[in-house]
């Protein structure tokens, strides 16, 4: 019976996820295709003088950009269903490849600013709450609202001001170093290059989930609960650990997991700050330098991104809270 | 000094602070703005408290008037995202359970492409500019207010005092307007003013990766964009103070908007 | 001297007015209370006159917006907070209103077996399941998979297993069938029998008188007399407070009885409506 459950949660996420990324390419086409911005002129850019009628017609036949806009759209369709995003007119490759490319090296950074923040968010929130009214309580609350004011690219800038113009401990940017070849990088070089990005990306990120574990623990410390388990005699760390921890550590596993829309929006402005070459400079480029297809395979695959994450966080509390997992059996 | 004297004084001194770059702004003359070859690159001083950039230009300046352009960019933007919320909210909740269903998809499409992307995607669509820039702030800031006042009218309709008058005969005219609006009312306008922060934000966001403005408007995006080649020489100026200021814009309509929730909001009225 | 004394204790709440003003509610005035080793006082009055606040006073778990005063003592030791601190949980117990106050994602019985002060956790939580008529498979449930009757047994449970000295009691019977309310009244007298000073607060006067040795009758924020278990008895002749015999009157036994004296109908009215 519990078995029948799953399966039919992932089959209704599925189905879920099938209209909603088929929804995605229809609307981003209708979006693209009325759009003023010419494609041709986009895919030639600064050699634009250089460039006669003739080779413009050929480029956009190249392109098929003069097919009716439906029989361009299923000609698209099609080609997504079998696995080909296209080929991005700027870096002359298939999406998919650059996609893939780019995602890997996103992921190293977004993985690391996401635990990190996750921890240092949930410990300040739990600190926050716990001292509830005192000064650290104050400064932690003061914290994480001003951070969520601040823009991330300018709390990147001041990093960067900091760390490599005043004090130059890191290197300014692009994720490997200048002039050395690719199989000569050390992991270590990789490393160095992605402190910066990493750190910015989580010291902005953490404020999110602190509140959020702050206002849950405060709410936890007045329940009935922890009333009646101060009435026996807990208190401090004993019944943080007895009844806080448990009541608020999986909904912020869910919030972080869910989280993925903002960390993905984080990754594109501190990429373009540290030039790191990731996948969110490359939607950068894609947006600024007009390469379509490249930015219609972005929307797509970052909307699998989020999707992935908030299934993740759903999973995760049908897995461990008590009240769904056994909730069936009763 | 209570509490709630405290919250209003907030709300108060918030409101002056952002009222301030409006009024600055058109009494610093567009002199200060135009190119200066003797009083380059010069550090915060008290004739130029902010420094000046590699043109000589004075960065207070730019940033009052930086100010003022997120500003009027930043309400335009939330109060179109506000106004599409309340009514794809209200339909929601009133026109059935097959308009409720589609405009609650909607909304999770909507939250399923990360918002940057969709930022960049509809201001790379419009062909970017203020319009561009707008357009693409204004729809994408309306789900999470759109989803509360569904989920707020939904609880309301089934609340009692609106059974009772319903059985009690009452029209629906006379239960929207003397039930449901009062209740909805101070949740919409704060909804709105919480979104200020958000759309100034992102307007800032993709003025900064160059999807919007044009370089000649003096956005506080393009200014933090453009102080990106001078960092390394040393010019700390050119970035901190315009993103100071940014930061206390937002950081007022933040403590404006949650000052005034915790006024109206009777769960909140005792603490 | 009485184990658990209570003095002219008040306790008044801030709370904000229309607007900005801020004004104080009074809620218990000027309440007196002595319970002895062994003796069972039952506290009784409707809902909303305030009798869990006298729990909350003595444990020291009021809200942060009530100011206490007067005296109170336990074992001839005056009970400031940093006394109160060490004693709940070890020498006092408690047993909540709320079903609530089961940790909602721990198993009730490890629950149970965290509240044990001497002896074998495991052992004394199997012996009260037992002895409250809980299967032991119980023990392995989260509280959303228990009936509130079950939830209350288990958090007498949690109050019975610690060894405590004093047992306060807050409503501890709602929800159970009559035979676990009798079966927990007679582990009560059981305790009390021991030498367990007990405060049991309920609105239920029969059940109260099942096992009481003395009735403080609270109405209102404030106590209007403390009585012999034994007084209720008759047409009430040995009570003093008219209020007090009008509860006596409305139980079933005595007919729902409206007295002939000025006790006031709406009282009585309102008692009835809540059993």
């Amino acid at each position: 019976m519990k078995r029948t459950g799953i399966s039919r949660f992932l089959l209704r996420q599925a189905g879920k996820l099938a209209l909603l990324l088929a929804a995605s390419c229809v609307i981003t086409f209708i979006l693209v295709s009325h759009s003023p911005i010419d494609p041709t002129q986009a895919y030639i850019g600064a050699d634009l003088l250089r460039v006669g009628a003739e080779q413009r017609d050929a480029i956009a036949e190249y392109w098929g950009l003069n097919d009716p806009p439906l029989q361009r759209f299923f000609f698209w369709f099609g080609s997504l269903l079998q696995g080909d995003f296209g080929t991005s007119m700027i870096h002359r490759a298939p999406v998919s490849e650059v996609i893939a490319d780019r995602f890997l090296s996103s992921l190293v950074l977004m993985i690391t600013a996401w635990v990190m923040s996750g921890i240092l968010g949930f410990t300040a929130g739990v600190t926050a709450a716990m001292k509830r009214g005192s000064w650290l309580d104050r400064a932690i609350q003061w914290y994480c609202y001003t951070l969520s004011s601040t823009p991330t690219f300018w709390a990147g800038l001041l990093l960067l001001i900091v760390f490599t113009v005043w004090l130059p401990i890191f290197p300014v940017g692009l994720g490997t170093p200048a002039g050395v070849l690719a199989e000569d990088v050390t992991w270590l070089d990789r490393v160095r290059h992605m402190i910066l990005p990493a750190l910015t990306l989580s010291i902005t990120g953490l404020a999110n989930i602190a509140l959020h574990t702050r206002a849950k623990l405060i709410d936890v410390l007045g329940s009935d609960y922890v009333l009646f388990a101060r009435a026996k005699g807990e208190e401090g760390f004993v019944l943080f650990r007895r009844h806080g921890l448990r009541n608020i550590l999986l909904p912020a596993i869910t919030l972080q997991f869910a989280s993925f829309s903002e960390l993905f929006g984080g990754a594109v402005l501190v990429e373009q700050i540290f030039s790191y070459p990731g996948l969110g400079r490359a939607t950068v480029e894609a947006s600024t330098r007009g390469d379509v297809p490249l930015l219609l395979g972005i929307v797509l695959f970052s909307t699998l991104f989020v999707f992935t994450g908030n299934l993740l966080s759903e999973l995760i509390y049908r897995w461990i809270d008590p009240r769904i997992r056994e909730g069936q059996s009763i | 000094m209570n509490l709630r004297k405290k919250t209003l004084g907030y709300a108060i001194v918030a409101f002056v602070l952002l009222l301030l770059p409006v009024v600055l702004s058109p009494l610093l003359g567009s002199e200060q703005l135009a190119t200066h070859l003797t009083a380059r690159n010069e550090a915060p001083s008290w004739s130029h408290p902010f420094g000046t950039d590699w043109l000589g230009r004075d960065m207070f300046t730019r940033s009052i008037k930086g100010l003022a352009l997120s500003l009027g960019v930043g309400l335009t933007a939330a109060l179109a995202s506000g106004l599409i919320a309340g009514t794809l909210g209200l339909m929601a909740a009133t026109l059935g359970k097959a308009a409720d269903r589609f405009i609650s998809w909607l909304i999770d499409l909507f939250l399923s492409v990360p918002h940057l992307v969709l930022l960049l995607l509809i201001a790379f669509v419009t062909g970017g500019g203020v319009k561009g820039v707008i357009i693409a702030v204004g729809l994408t800031h309306w789900p999470s207010l759109a989803r509360l006042i569904r989920a707020e009218i939904l609880q309301l309709k089934s609340s009692e005092f609106v059974l009772v008058s319903r059985h009690m005969g009452r029209s629906r005219w006379w239960i929207a307007t003397r039930h449901l609006l009062p209740h909805l009312w101070p949740q919409f306008i704060v909804g709105t003013l919480l979104l200020f922060p958000h759309a100034i934000l992102h307007e800032a966001a993709i003025t900064f990766l160059g999807m919007g403005l044009s370089p000649h408007q003096p956005a506080i995006g393009i200014i933090l964009s453009e102080s990106m080649r001078y960092l390394s020489t040393g010019m700390w100026w050119l970035a901190f103070f315009p993103g100071l200021c940014l930061l206390i814009l937002v950081r007022s309509f933040d403590v404006l908007a949650t000052n005034l929730y915790a006024l109206v909001d009777p769960n909140r009225s005792q603490e | 001297m009485p184990l658990l004394e209570v003095n002219q204790l008040s306790i008044t709440f801030t709370q904000y007015d229309r607007g900005l003003r801020q004004k104080k509610v009074p809620v218990i005035q000027n309440l007196s209370l002595a319970v002895e080793r062994g003796e069972i006082v039952a506290v009784v009055g409707a809902s909303g006159s305030g009798k869990s606040l006298l729990a909350h006073a003595i444990l020291g778990i009021l809200p942060h917006n009530a100011a206490v005063s007067g005296r109170m003592a336990f074992d001839g030791q005056p009970l400031t907070p940093t006394v109160i601190r060490k004693l709940r949980g070890k020498r006092i117990a408690f047993v909540p209103q709320s079903v609530q106050s089961l940790d909602p994602l721990m198993r009730v019985g490890d629950q149970v077996r965290q509240a044990v002060r001497t002896g074998d956790p495991a052992a004394e939580q199997q012996r009260a399941f037992a002895q409250y008529g809980l299967a032991p498979q119980v023990a392995r449930r989260y509280p959303f998979q228990l009936s509130g009757g079950m939830a209350r047994r288990v958090l007498v449970s949690i109050a019975t297993v610690s060894g405590a000295e004093l047992l306060i009691a807050d409503e501890p019977t709602p929800g159970m069938d009559p035979a676990v309310v009798q079966e927990t009244l007679r582990a009560f007298k059981a305790f009390a029998d021991k030498g367990t000073a007990i405060v049991f607060i309920t609105h239920d006067l029969e059940a109260a008188l099942t096992i009481a040795d003395k009735v403080a009758v609270f109405h209102a924020g404030a106590t209007l007399e403390v009585t012999q278990a034994a007084d209720f008895e008759g047409k009430g002749e040995r009570l003093r407070h008219p209020y007090t015999r009008a509860l006596w009157l409305a139980l079933p036994q005595n007919g729902f009885a409206i007295p002939d004296e000025e006790a006031g109908e709406t009282q009585i009215c309102s008692l009835k409506h809540e059993a």
